[in-house]
């Protein structure tokens, strides 16, 4: 028998802090198993954010500089500007990206930006304890809609993918969810999309993953996940949003 | 490009710019604002001419993390803006100074608070030596008079900055930024900063990472006790200019364009035979505190004067010898008076 | 000695010290082969485990929805 399943490469051997059933933890390794099969551990910067995934420079065993909250696509901006040849990437959540880092990541993928950026969509702000996020739901339960989220007060769920995906310099932007394994194949192809919209220099590459989070859902793991198909999907539908062809493909004479 | 003439008559942003680029400054990062807009100018056009990047950012808060990511890499980068700019970066330079990136970033300081106007003050003496943003951390700030020295301290706050792998603030005003002289040119000569810490991905070693958090037991007090130590090794850059101080029986202290003038005014007191001197603080922080106390052992009478009702004022009395008199005379924003105003000023406090 | 019928044509292993128990491979296993038992590991998680060794194909796809890396598989 040959081994056919093993920790990807550049993860670092140590245990993840995220709790139990949280797809953080999934997502983690899918990038991590994408950015194995490319073989860019030793050219990868990353631009990691504040939330529950600011631990990367524990887990990646790669470069990593810390963004302040919401900042990483324009950390990630002067990284890939100062070092074009390294492989630059952020991962933040949805407070981080969609609230207060908005105008950081609209003006990067609008400048085409030849960086990746993955985003971690869980409705809600996980690291400080289960606040409104601008993906919350509407109806949704949140510390900060304790009656759920009315969106003529609270407004409602942000479409990043769809969003970005207006963009001329946005050169991919999906959708994915890793619920089931029928999804999660099709969210590591939607990485590695992503990771080749930056190799071949199209422009920034994004994809925005829906996510778990059990603890502040107050859900367990199971229930969490199935979470995802049930009211997740059908608000935020799965799918490539952009996909622009390589120049080459693009057929110039 | 102008660099090849010897001599040219410039603005001090232009000249910020241009010593920026001499000193091998390669990304800029920028958002519009009066009265620093000449800096972005310049740095669009002649920075694509030495391969270098020029980005107007969509905020000052994108420009200073733009700046905090291309100077992780080891690269020389630069921002300016100025006071309402400056206030949107400060949390970009607190994350700089706490996980140790070098930067510069150059405040063409205008007046507030809020919106304030585009006259020259000195209104950001505070924000720019206490730190500016959350924490307990400093940048070393120099501060020009002339437009000669808008090109040198832009020059050497690359190197300050890669000396001490710490942001450097250059703090100019509106005068400064759009009056014209002749500017010397000059050949930047290069020193070595190892930069192992430099972000380049893990090829040929082990992964490594900047960052500013610290939350193991006691790993952050030691963090902000080895910043601190920094800051005072930082004493060793400080920088002033002293005139008349032979003799002084009251000295003036002042900084940046406000100084300016007042070597015309104490010019003039000397000339009336009054002995007055004058102390240019060149680095803010750190400030000549050990300069300025060891004036007092001589001279009894400072006095400290500023384009703001009263911030750097209160260095110099941190630093006088106790039973040291020190008057302090202050301007809000407005207009910069003529020098023989000021003389007036000094001759109120003169000792008799 | 005695023979097996079948030879499994998968193998799997849990690194009990690093699961939580969040079962997400239980729902993933096509056979129903996992379950959360009832042991608990250094951390306080009961682990999952494998109860029918001999059924599993190696599939996999227990391991690919597994947050915390714990399932290395083999086939
Ligand atoms: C300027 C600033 N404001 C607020 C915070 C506090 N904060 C930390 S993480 C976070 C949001 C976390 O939510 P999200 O980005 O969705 O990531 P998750 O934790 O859910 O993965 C907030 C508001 C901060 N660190 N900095
Ligand atoms: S708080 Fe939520 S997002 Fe954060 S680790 Fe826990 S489950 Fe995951």
């Amino acid at each position: 028998m040959k081994q056919v399943f093993k920790r990807p490469d550049c993860l670092v051997d140590i245990p993840f802090h995220f709790c139990p059933g949280c797809h953080h933890g999934i997502i983690h390794r899918v990038v991590a198993e994408v950015l194995d099969e490319f073989n860019l551990r030793e050219k990868a910067i990353i631009a990691a954010s504040v939330g529950c995934s600011v631990f990367m420079y524990d887990y990646f065993d790669m470069d990593v500089i810390e963004a302040p909250h919401g900042r990483a696509a324009a950390v990630a901006t002067g990284v890939k500007r100062a070092r074009p040849d390294n492989f630059v990437f952020t991962y933040q959540g949805d407070g981080d990206l969609a609230a207060i880092g908005t105008a950081e990541i609209i003006h990067a993928a609008n400048r085409s930006e030849k960086v990746t950026v993955f985003f971690v969509n869980n409705t809600i702000y996980g690291m400080t304890g289960g606040q409104m996020a601008p993906t919350t739901m509407i109806g949704q339960l949140s510390t900060t809609t304790p009656r759920g989220r009315d969106p003529q007060e609270a407004g409602h769920p942000i479409h990043m993918a769809e969003l970005l995906a207006t963009l001329a310099g946005t050169a991919y932007s999906a959708r994915v969810a890793v619920n089931n394994v029928k999804n999660l194949m099709k969210a590591k192809k939607a990485t590695k999309q992503a990771v080749r919209a930056q190799l071949d220099k199209k422009g920034l590459g994004f994809v925005e993953y829906l996510s778990t989070c059990p603890t502040n859902w107050k859900m367990t793991p199971e229930k969490a996940n199935r979470r995802i198909a049930e009211e997740l999907i059908p608000i935020f539908p799965l799918g490539v949003f952009k996909e622009e062809q390589a120049p080459a493909e693009a057929g110039v004479g | 490009m102008e660099k090849k003439r010897k001599k040219a008559l410039v603005k001090g942003n232009e000249a910020v710019a241009m010593g920026a680029i001499e000193a091998g400054c390669r990304f800029y990062f920028g958002y519009p604002i009066t009265p620093q807009n000449e800096i972005p100018e310049y740095m669009s056009a002649h920075l694509p001419e030495v391969g270098g990047t020029f980005i107007q950012a969509e905020s000052e808060i994108a420009s200073i993390n733009m700046l905090l990511g291309a100077c992780s890499t080891g690269a020389r980068a630069m921002t300016s803006s100025s006071s309402p700019g400056i206030s949107l970066k400060q949390e970009g330079l607190s994350y700089m100074a706490g996980s140790e990136i070098p930067g510069v970033v150059v405040n063409m300081s205008r007046s507030g608070p809020g919106l304030g106007g585009i006259s020259p003050s000195q209104g950001d003496y505070f924000q720019a030596t206490r730190g500016g943003g959350h924490g307990d951390y400093r940048v070393l700030v120099l501060a020009p008079d002339s437009v000669q020295e808008c090109y040198d301290l832009t020059m050497l706050a690359f190197d300050m900055s890669d000396k001490y792998t710490n942001p450097v603030l250059v703090l100019g005003d509106a005068m400064l930024g759009q009056m014209k002289e002749p500017l010397e040119f000059k050949k930047y000569q290069p020193k070595k900063f190892e930069k192992k810490w430099a972000l380049t991905g893990a090829k040929g070693r082990k992964a490594q990472f900047l960052k500013s958090l610290y939350l193991d037991d006691g790993e952050l007090t030691v963090h902000n006790w080895n910043l601190f130590a920094k800051y005072k090794r930082m004493k060793e850059d400080i920088r002033y200019e002293a005139l008349f101080l032979d003799e002084a029986r009251l000295v003036v202290v002042a900084f940046g364009s406000m100084a300016r003038v007042l070597k015309s005014s104490v010019k003039m007191a000397q000339d009336e035979g009054l002995k007055v001197g004058l102390i240019r603080p060149i680095t803010l922080f750190p400030y000549p505190a050990e300069f300025i106390r060891e004036t007092s052992l001589q001279v009894k009478n400072f006095l400290a004067m500023e384009l703001n009702t009263g911030q750097m004022v209160e260095d110099v009395r941190l630093s006088v010898e106790p039973g040291t008199q020190v008057d302090f005379f202050g301007l809000p924003p407005g207009s910069l008076p003529a020098p023989d105003v000021f003389l007036k000023e000094i001759k109120k406090v003169y000792p008799e | 000695m005695p023979v097996t019928a079948i030879e499994p044509k998968g193998k799997v292993t849990f690194r009990e010290d690093r699961c939580k128990g969040c079962g997400l491979c239980v729902m993933a296993c096509p056979r129903k082969l996992i379950i959360v038992s009832s042991r608990l590991n250094n951390e306080g998680y009961h682990v999952a485990e494998l109860v029918d060794p001999d059924r599993c194909n190696g599939c996999a796809l227990c391991a690919e929805m597994c947050p915390d890396v714990v399932i290395e598989v083999w086939r």
